[in-house]
């Protein structure tokens, strides 16, 4: 690739990076990932700190030997699997079909 | 020494070994298979970018479920009861770091190695050396934890406590992984991966389905057998029954959840694993059905820690070679005599020869792309060369492996690779996030948290009771013990971040440029790397 071609493909970069298309699909990564990566964090925290500074209130037994701290632990599986679920449903509905057309877009004007 | 008697005494070797050796076959049947296809890196590296989401989440479950997962939780949990299933719950939670924030990004950007995501936007030889040397660290560490869990097997195996069949066996999975390694590439180890997480899950859930069996499918009713077996009593169903002495051991449970949910984004070898598939969106679709298998595997993993407490009785387990970690084959023996056992040792061992062959072949590809084809020659080498000094490299890094494997005996496995998680997340986390995120993250930035990462993080285990000062540290008798915490995650984590930070804001340098090109090309996966890849140098690195 020469310098010209490689200042052009760069500027390329810069132009799409301002355009509403791509604004418009980070912002739609970035509201789902960043709120649920503090959300997640903060639970998985919270079931840490409970184990810590709560034990007895984590040891209440909830049905029969089962208690609240093994059901604590249960739901961060639950959770996490919920998560999974709504993040590969958000992606390929929201952000897949955008990033298709920007990659397309993208294609067009360097050709 | 009763129960190595009792294992010793009825157990027959030869079944064992007979189990192990058809797997063993198998899979070196299987890696000779692709050993043509080894031609170019992006064949050798990652397979040519070929395999579906679905076969990469098997390979993912297959990398990352290692010893330390089976052995070493299972015992951890029989032994100090929930205080254990911390383990499971962050080693899972911890792949919502990675499906969020990395995965997706991080395959748009890269091409074979985490160096190269760094070297995208930075000073490439600094920050490539740097992502080498860490991800041999890393690698180290954790292939180290691995083979202590294969010395631990054997002697349960055999029921010898000789420490002579323990070197053998680590040299004999030493050399099988070189085998694989050099051999099949990144597509022999990914099959391999993926025929031992489908052993390891099937063998995990039969044992559980047992387990809970004998107790009429009441997990209330197995865990009330487990407090009548354990010392501890009913303490073990709560919090804090090994974490609770005092308040620095507290802030120890604090520091390892935190080394653990934060550690699997930054391990090098789930990292490399992104880069074997063709899009973005199969990298996603590999991290949930990972987790999706994975948690099944922990749930499993909580039935046979407390299952071992209570039919094995942890009295037993601390008694019988290989301490904590022979909680789930001694349970095997319980269950089904002689040829669960056999089977279960088998799958064990597969387990670890899974893992250190991806562990070898992810540090083998570092020091070949980024240090030697990258740095050394920059970039001027035929894909010829670099290949046989990735294999080169993989001979040395198991050699290293079975000189330490033989060092290293009687630590948790778990703990020990809970170690490398935090030497991951310290090193390796903080770069990767400023790099996909921060516009003005910069070289030094880099530098700075990697080598300031790396130094906290293994400087404080060295300076901590894991090593010196306590009963169960590997050097005993003497004490430089001055860091409290067994785990230093706490400290050095938050530590390489601000050190990520501090050296960005002290250096004007960041190119925006770069960063705009990292942007469009991470999440929109424009010039990304695509499946069979013919030209092995990177876009990038023309640029």
């Amino acid at each position: 690739m020469s310098e010209h071609d490689a200042g052009q493909l760069a500027e390329a970069y810069v132009v799409m990076q301002h355009s509403p298309d791509f604004i418009d699909l980070k912002s739609r990564y970035r509201r789902f990932a960043f709120p649920m990566t503090v959300v997640f964090l903060a639970w998985y925290f919270a079931f840490v700190l409970c184990a810590v500074f709560a034990p007895e209130w984590m040891a209440t037994p909830v049905w029969g030997n089962i208690n609240i701290g093994i059901i604590f632990g249960l739901l961060q599986f639950v959770s996490t699997g919920i998560i999974t679920v709504v993040y590969v449903r958000y992606a390929s509905k929201q952000l897949d079909p955008r990033a298709m057309v920007i990659r397309a877009e993208f294609e067009q004007v360097q050709s | 020494m009763s129960v190595i008697a009792a294992v010793g005494a009825e157990n027959s070797p030869v079944i064992n070994m007979a189990i192990f050796l058809v797997f063993v076959i198998v899979s070196l049947w299987v890696v000779t298979r692709f050993a043509r296809r080894n031609r170019t890196q992006a064949d050798f590296y990652v397979a040519g970018r070929t395999f579906t989401g679905r076969q990469n989440g098997m390979a993912l479950t297959g990398d990352y479920l290692s010893a330390a997962s089976f052995l070493g939780i299972t015992g951890a949990i029989a032994i100090y009861g929930f205080d254990g299933f911390l383990y499971s719950i962050g080693f899972l939670v911890a792949w919502l770091v990675a499906l969020l924030l990395v995965a997706e990004l991080l395959r748009n950007a890269g091409s074979y190695t985490m160096g190269d995501v760094l070297a995208f936007r930075l000073r490439q030889r600094p920050v490539r050396v740097a992502a080498a040397i860490s991800t041999l660290l890393v690698s180290l560490f954790y292939l180290l934890a691995q083979m202590v869990g294969a010395g631990s097997l054997v002697n349960l195996l055999f029921g010898v406590t000789g420490n002579l069949w323990q070197s053998a066996t680590i040299l004999v999975v030493g050399i099988l992984m070189i085998i694989y390694v050099i051999v099949g590439g990144m597509r022999g180890t990914t099959w391999v991966q993926i025929i031992k997480a489908v052993l390891l899950i099937a063998g995990a859930g039969l044992m559980s389905v047992w387990v809970l069996g004998k107790y009429g499918f009441s997990l209330s009713d197995m865990l009330g057998a487990a407090t009548h077996g354990s010392p501890e009593g009913s303490n073990i169903l709560a919090p804090m029954a090994k974490y609770g002495k005092t308040t620095i051991t507290k802030i120890d449970f604090i520091s390892l959840s935190i080394a653990l949910v934060l550690g699997t984004a930054g391990l090098p070898h789930v990292l490399m694993r992104f880069y074997t598939v063709p899009s973005a969106k199969e990298a996603r679709h590999s991290v949930s059905s990972a987790i999706g298998m994975i948690g099944l595997f922990y749930l499993f993993s909580l039935v046979l820690g407390f299952g071992a407490a209570a039919l094995v009785g942890p009295e037993k387990i601390l008694a019988a070679p290989g301490r904590e970690n022979s909680a789930a084959p001694l349970l095997a023996f319980e269950l089904g005599g002689t040829l669960l056992l056999g089977i279960i040792v088998a799958v064990a061992f597969a387990t670890i020869l899974a893992v250190v062959a991806g562990l070898t072949i992810t540090a083998s590809a570092s020091f070949a792309h980024d240090v030697y084809a990258n740095v050394i020659k920059k970039g001027a080498i035929s894909a010829e060369n670099e290949l046989k000094v990735a294999r080169i490299t993989a001979v040395v890094i198991g050699l290293l492996a079975i000189v330490g494997g033989i060092l290293a005996k009687n630590q948790n496995i778990a703990f020990l690779v809970a170690l490398a998680f935090a030497i991951a997340a310290s090193a390796n986390l903080p770069t990767i996030l400023y790099s996909l995120f921060w516009r003005n993250f910069t070289t030094r930035g880099a530098l700075w948290s990697i080598y300031g990462g790396l130094t906290l993080s293994i400087g404080l285990i060295i300076f901590s009771p894991v090593v010196s000062g306590a009963q169960t540290s590997i050097f005993p008798d003497v004490n430089f013990a001055w860091f409290p915490l067994a785990n230093p995650g706490l400290v050095s984590i938050p530590l390489a971040f601000l050190l990520g930070w501090l050296g960005s804001v002290t250096e004007r340098g960041a190119n925006p440029l770069k960063f705009a090109e990292m942007e469009v090309r991470s999440l929109a996966g424009v010039g990304a790397e695509t499946a069979e890849v013919v030209e092995p140098a990177a876009v990038t690195d023309v640029v």
